[in-house]
């Protein structure tokens, strides 16, 4: 998603080794992605419902 | 003692056989309080040996610090990916924090493959959400080595 957007960017953090990101985040299992601190995915998802998920508050609305 | 199996050095060298690209890898690290940048250097430094296309940079935190800046680096240990087009550098901005071991190795290398030209695999409807995208957005995705 970052490579094709050049407004996302995006960072795979290993959780055990930054402990204060896990809690900040409340990382209580993994994966959970956090989008710019507002939206929280636990689990893993398909593509689409993922980039949906993820991107629902920052798209405008296109049809 | 290398980190990486010969039998997975021979796989990943026919993956990086497909890379059409350079791809630079900036690593960035501090001397002091680092517990596993010394490992990350060992994985990263088992990469080059496998495809001519991919360097590592190493840039530290502290001394090199706009550098890490400019990255959105403010610990160790992290990588950046970028690469290499017609003369100019481009920033991936993917970005890894902690040492890639585990998962996180398929990862990075998926990255680099990406970096070094492999098409995408995001469907048209996930792409056209992405150029939807207007403003700056951080994703951090959280994992465990296992």
């Amino acid at each position: 998603m970052a490579f094709l957007s050049p407004n996302i960017t995006a960072f795979a953090v290993e959780a055990t080794e930054f402990p204060d990101l896990a809690r900040r985040y409340r990382v209580n299992g993994v994966p959970k992605t956090v989008v710019d601190e507002e939206v929280e995915i636990l689990g893993a998802l398909p593509e689409s419902a993922f980039v949906e998920q993820a991107l629902a508050r920052f798209t405008i609305d296109k049809p | 003692m290398p980190l990486i199996s010969s039998s997975d050095q021979e796989r990943l060298r026919e993956s990086f056989a497909e890379m059409t690209r350079p791809v630079r890898l900036l690593f960035f690290t501090q001397t002091l309080d680092c517990e596993t940048c010394l490992q990350t250097r060992q994985i990263l430094d088992e990469l080059p040996p496998l495809s001519d296309w991919i360097t590592i940079e190493e840039v530290n935190l502290i001394l090199e610090g706009d550098t890490a800046k400019a990255y959105g680096i403010d610990r160790a240990p992290a990588i950046a990916i970028t690469y290499q087009d017609n003369e100019s550098i481009f920033d991936t901005r993917i970005r890894f924090l902690g040492a890639p071991a585990g998962y996180e190795f398929i990862s990075l290398i998926q990255a680099v493959l990406l970096a070094g030209g492999r098409p995408p695999q995001l469907s048209i409807e996930s792409r056209a959400r992405l150029a939807a995208v207007d403003k700056p957005v951080t994703m951090q995705v959280f994992t465990t080595p296992t």
